[in-house]
């Protein structure tokens, strides 16, 4: 079943870059090739799980601190797990790629950690049990040099900090 | 036979025109024809090789001070120091009265000569820079110090013949103080570390228990202001590299950043960063007053002063991307000076004011640039896979930056590194550190 789907897919995908190629000079240039949209990273290989079905962390467009759709949902799920457990703290780190210059990295994590702790108090967190650190690009998950390592490190996390 | 001949008479000419006049060296232009100066052993008589043993475990500390002088004056890429096997007198006698013809027949516009004495535990040093061409002597000096600071001795005598052939203060007796960098990217171990300009000497300030980041100096002390994520707060610290006593500079409420002294050492000018906004702040040495000096929606990072303190040159992305802006010291008349392709990060003033260096990010990849305070006359001068932060040497000639390698998709192949390029875009090389290295920062001279 899996296999036949999956081999659908395949087919289309294939039949559809045949009729791209073959009437497109022009590449497009929005990617959908599962694990990147546009730029921003769209697995769901987090490293640490706040809990059971809650992400920990969103990821960002290059230079961008603006949350996708994706993001707000993983967020609205933070925050229903923190209205859960009241008793605990978090801090939200901001993260930068590899490609851009130290400081102004260390502003761009402060400001996706700011963009997702916002998010949280519109959902009703208090913003004194949230508290933001930026890591610039001082600490990448992934230390491949291509676009889709770098999409996975621009990124805000979201960590117990008690 | 006729070349040797052709060969003869275009010496002969060389000596004619240049016989009255002094040797010099254009630093304006790329140099791409080096002066060739000869630097002779400086002489040491036995009883002070002794001494030498005793006192630095060096045989011959005369010869090892004309090795650090004439490794400074290759790499500034305006020498060709001569190989010392050519030369045909012995050190001591060409202190006292070279002999031009020998140094001339082996191409040496410049010699260095000296004498080192070791006793009762003081270096006594003297040398003499002489102009072959000319037959005579241009400069005599004498030096006395611990024998410890030989090396120092070689620094010094590097500064004076690199002024007295320029025209322009030398950059050798100084040092560098950056990030050491150690282990894999995802779990780097990062520690302040400093060194002769020239690679030796090499200590280190931190242990590597906390991130560090953006060491500057005091251009008027032996203070360096740096990031440091110290129990977590990424806060800006003031380090007297002299007693290495610290401390947090001023009490903010969230990540201070992207420190940088002012030219007079009074006052550090960083950034602030709070509910997702960075602005630019600077703090008062002496009664730590804090002042506000950019209050806008947008990130503003990386300020530098002008070397007369009156305006501020920054990094801000209120265009809707990162650009550099000039303003007053007061925040007062912000313009926008970047206007190529590209993003443009880390404006630094050069400390003779006519120039800013900056990193330049443009179609993948990273530039190191200077353009002038306006904006205009921009020029690349390195292109690379990554490259960022350069400091300027005391006398604005040449630029140190570092340098990162593109890694595999596991993370292999990488890494950092120190490089050096002079104004002109010429003399690109390599500084050596003993691990991975990044975010240089050159001191002043240290002696004058």
């Amino acid at each position: 079943m899996n296999f036949s789907k999956s081999f659908r897919n395949t087919f289309l995908v294939i039949l559809l870059s045949l009729i791209v190629s073959a009437c497109a000079t022009k590449q497009t240039t929005t990617k959908v090739d599962g694990q990147m949209q546009g730029d921003v990273y769209t697995g769901t290989d987090t490293v640490k799980y706040l809990a059971d079905g809650v992400p920990d962390r969103v990821f960002f467009a290059t230079n961008e601190s603006i949350l996708t759709t994706k993001s707000r949902d993983t967020l609205r799920k933070q925050a229903n797990w923190l209205r859960d457990n009241s008793s605990i703290n978090v801090v939200v780190e901001g993260h930068a790629d590899e490609r851009g210059t130290r400081e102004y990295n260390l502003a761009l994590g402060e400001r996706r950690a700011n963009a997702a702790k916002d998010y949280l108090i519109t959902y009703g967190i208090s913003a004194d049990r949230i508290s933001v650190i930026s890591y610039g690009k001082e600490r990448p998950v992934d230390s491949g040099s291509n676009p889709l390592s770098w999409s996975k490190n621009r990124r805000s996390v979201t960590v117990k900090a008690n | 036979m006729i070349r040797l001949f052709n060969l003869t008479l275009l010496l002969f000419l060389f000596l004619i025109t240049k016989a009255n006049s002094l040797i010099e060296i254009d630093i304006t232009r790329g140099n791409l024809d080096p002066l060739p100066i000869a630097v002779s052993p400086l002489f040491q008589d036995d009883n002070s090789k002794k001494n030498s043993i005793n006192e630095l475990k060096i045989e011959n500390v005369g010869s090892e001070i004309s090795f650090v002088v004439e490794n400074n004056l290759k790499t500034s890429g305006l020498f060709n120091p001569l190989s010392k096997e050519a030369f045909l007198q012995k050190p001591d006698i060409a202190h006292l009265k070279p002999r031009f013809e020998d140094w001339a027949l082996i191409k040496a516009q410049a010699l260095i000569t000296g004498k080192v004495t070791i006793e009762n535990k003081k270096l006594k040093v003297e040398f003499r820079l002489w102009d072959i061409l000319a037959g005579r002597e241009m400069m005599a000096l004498a030096f006395t110090t611990v024998p410890s600071n030989w090396r120092r001795v070689g620094h010094i005598i590097s500064d004076k013949v690199y002024e007295r052939l320029t025209g322009e203060k030398g950059y050798f007796d100084t040092r560098i103080i950056y990030v050491s960098e150690e282990g894999p990217k995802t779990a780097r171990v990062k520690k302040l570390a400093i060194m002769d300009q020239d690679g030796f000497n090499t200590k280190y300030l931190t242990l590597g228990n906390e991130l560090v980041l953006t060491p500057r100096f005091n251009p008027t002390s032996q203070m360096v202001t740096y990031l440091s994520y110290f129990k977590n707060l990424p806060r800006v610290y003031l380090l007297d590299i002299e007693t290495g006593t610290q401390e947090v500079v001023g009490d903010f409420p969230g990540m201070t950043f992207a420190p940088r002294f002012s030219p007079d050492g009074k006052k550090i000018i960083m950034s602030f960063a709070k509910d997702g906004n960075s602005d630019i702040y600077t703090m008062d040495l002496e009664n730590r007053v804090v002042e506000r000096i950019t209050n806008h929606p947008s990130i503003d990072t990386s300020p530098s002063y002008s070397p007369d303190n009156k305006y501020i040159t920054f990094n801000s992305d209120r265009s809707g991307f990162q650009q550099i802006y000039v303003m007053k010291s007061d925040g007062s008349n912000v313009k926008r000076i970047s206007f190529g392709n590209g993003l443009y990060g880390t404006p630094v003033w050069s400390p003779r004011g006519d120039l800013i260096a900056f990193t330049k990010l443009h179609k993948g990849k990273f530039y190191i640039g200077v353009m002038r305070t306006d904006g205009s006359g921009e020029r690349l001068l390195t292109e690379n896979y990554y490259q960022e932060a350069p400091s300027w040497s005391p006398n604005g000639r040449v630029l140190i930056f570092y340098r990162e390698t593109k890694s595999n998709d596991k993370g292999e192949g990488f890494s950092a590194k120190l490089w050096s390029i002079d104004l002109t875009g010429y003399n690109e090389r390599q500084v050596q550190t003993e691990t991975d290295a990044s975010d240089p920062s050159w001191s002043s001279l240290l002696s004058n």
